[in-house]
């Protein structure tokens, strides 16, 4: 057993129990970042706070939510909205910051495509990530069948009729998912669980992989520049902290980090309080009804790109192209062939890839959105093509990319 | 030596045991999410079907699903084609489309356009006639057509009478 002394001081007393001095300075204050970042740097710490959040006003909306299909309605739109003190502003809270958390995703997502942040030893970092997008993805689903409207009804049938599979007509698998021939009690009861609790149980695990990913390759730079952090943290600790070209993580990197954060959240209380409606889809304001589809379908704005890869295609095909787009994003490592993890700017083509990407998926986005009528559907099925077509010139380009 | 041979021998003994009750959880856990057998025993709806005016769509429900009874006019009988046609389903005097009023591609509601005598899916623009069959992708085929009986002047949707079953044999439902 370790030997134990009488403390001097409650710190004293923790650190004989906890190493609390050690934590600190593992996890804080000895922990390095280059000086070279920036703002874009900022956004693993703005969607951590955007997490917490959707879990604060999660734990006060699960307080009167009722996920019973006759009283989910009811519970949300009476009962929250009116009957609660600020349940208005927990509901607010939560459905801004469920759409925006995906903007900030997506900034973090092509922040680290335009650096190079996904090779070199980040591989893992970039795979927990976009494990992460697939399990917010599955949250913000699960999440969007809870007010039983309309849109929760008919997205609920889309969604879990893709697992059908098309052609392979795997409809036991439907109602299995389903527990019901359509989206019904049962249904509205096991996605209910998903999101409160084994999603968000998923989510916190990925996020402590996410993080320990980061440990050991640390954060990338604006010049993609390997640094010696053994050796520039000894420089910095010398005293020479001008010369060194990393920062402590704690307080310092943190409290430009806290700066950008600010600046977010006035962003985004600017949307709860005064922009809110755009998080809110007028549809979802009437109750789920099974014999009547709205007239016009389509995912909140983060899903529209991938919805649009499935839209313009037969059924069969679509659904590849969809599944193909799922988890591209995940292999990115591995089909950039190239050695160079510097910004794409000075990678040649793979500039060009990136921002083609970029509109490409923009366009994507907007066609997703509008009904399903010409010109949208040609141009929506000519940025499908190129979206897989990008993805597959991609090992190639960065093949014949020179080595910087 | 001894000793790494039991450790060995315990791991492996774990393993097994923990593989069985693996595959016994995961079992459980298939059949918890599995319909309930309320859910399945609720199956069967009856219709009357001399009420139905010519071309004016009615939807009915059944299992929690649209049913859509069209009652086909003289004039539409008049211009079919085979494969319309095979779709028809004869009760007493008058014909009827009977079909699940969910399209082929992802399970939205069509509309029926009366002067078009046509469905439209809002969702992804599929297409089908009158009769159920598809006119425009992305639907891959035309409507599915429920299990069905017919009964004197009744339908009973659930059950399958020799019609459907023919309909299912020769391929114009699934």
């Amino acid at each position: 057993m370790a030997h134990f002394t009488k403390a001097t001081s409650v710190k004293d007393w923790l650190n004989q129990r906890l190493a609390v001095d050690t934590l600190e300075r593992v996890l804080m204050s000895e922990y390095w970042i280059p000086k070279n970042i920036n703002f874009l740097w900022a956004m693993g710490m703005v969607l951590a706070i955007t997490f917490a959040l959707l879990l604060v006003s999660g734990i006060f909306l699960l307080m009167y939510y009722q996920p019973s299909v006759d009283l989910a309605f009811d519970s949300v739109n009476y009962t929250i909205m009116r009957d609660v003190d600020f349940g208005w502003l927990w509901r607010h809270v939560h459905g801004v910051a469920a759409s925006v958390v995906f903007l900030i995703i997506y900034i973090h997502m092509f922040t680290g495509i335009y650096y190079g942040s996904y090779k070199k030893g980040r591989e893992m970092i970039w795979i927990s990530g976009m494990l992460l997008f697939v399990a917010f993805s599955a949250e913000a689903f699960s999440g969007y069948m809870l007010p039983w409207g309309q849109m929760s009804y008919w997205a609920g049938m889309v969604i879990t009729n893709l697992f059908s599979g098309g052609s392979l007509h795997a409809d036991g698998l439907v109602e299995w998912i389903r527990g019901d021939y359509v989206p019904a009690q049962a249904f509205l009861s096991r996605f209910f669980m998903l999101h409160v609790l084994l999603i968000p149980l998923a989510i916190l695990g990925l996020i402590g992989l996410h993080f320990g990913a980061l440990r050991i390759p640390h954060v990338n730079n604006q010049d993609g520049e390997e640094l010696d952090f053994d050796a520039e943290a000894k420089k910095y600790l010398a005293g020479d902290k001008a010369g060194s070209k990393v920062i402590r993580f704690a307080n310092d990197f943190i409290s430009k980090d806290m700066m950008v954060v600010g600046v977010y959240l006035v962003f985004f209380f600017y949307l709860v309080f005064f922009q809110y409606d755009f998080a809110m889809d007028p549809v979802n304001f009437d109750p789920a009804d099974g014999l009547k589809t709205p007239a016009h379908i389509y995912p909140e704005w983060y899903f529209l790109w991938s919805y649009e890869i499935l839209r313009p295609f037969s059924v069969d095909v679509g659904l590849i192209a969809f599944a193909f787009a799922q988890v591209i994003f995940v292999l990115l490592p591995f089909l950039d062939r190239s050695p160079n993890a510097i910004p794409a700017s000075r990678r040649g083509l793979f500039s060009v890839w990136f921002w083609a990407m970029l509109i490409d998926m923009i366009v994507l986005t907007a066609m997703g959105k509008v009904p399903p009528v010409e010109p949208f559907g040609t141009i929506g099925f000519y940025a499908a093509i190129i979206f897989i077509g990008l993805w597959i010139s991609l090992p190639i380009i960065t093949m014949l990319e020179k080595k910087a | 030596m001894k000793d790494i041979g039991r450790r060995g021998f315990m791991g492996k003994a774990l393993g097994a045991v923990s593989a069985v009750g693996a595959v016994a959880s995961l079992y459980a856990m298939k059949k918890s999410w599995d319909p309930l057998p309320s859910v399945k025993a609720a199956g069967f709806t009856t219709l009357d079907m001399s009420g139905y005016e010519e071309n004016e769509l009615v939807t009915e429900k059944w299992r929690g699903k649209p049913i859509f009874v069209l009652k086909y006019s003289q004039d539409m009988l008049a211009k079919m084609n085979d494969d319309q046609k095979n779709r028809v389903v004869t009760i007493g005097d008058s014909s009827f489309m009977i079909a699940l009023g969910l399209c082929t591609h992802l399970g939205c509601i069509p509309g029926y356009n009366k002067d078009e005598q046509g469905f439209l899916c809002a969702c992804h623009g599929g297409q089908f006639d009158f009769s159920g069959a598809v006119t425009k992708s992305p639907p891959p085929r035309g409507l599915d057509i429920p299990p069905f009986k017919i009964d004197g002047e009744t339908l009973v949707l659930g059950e399958a009478g020799p019609e459907y079953t023919k309909m299912k044999e020769t391929g114009i439902t699934l």
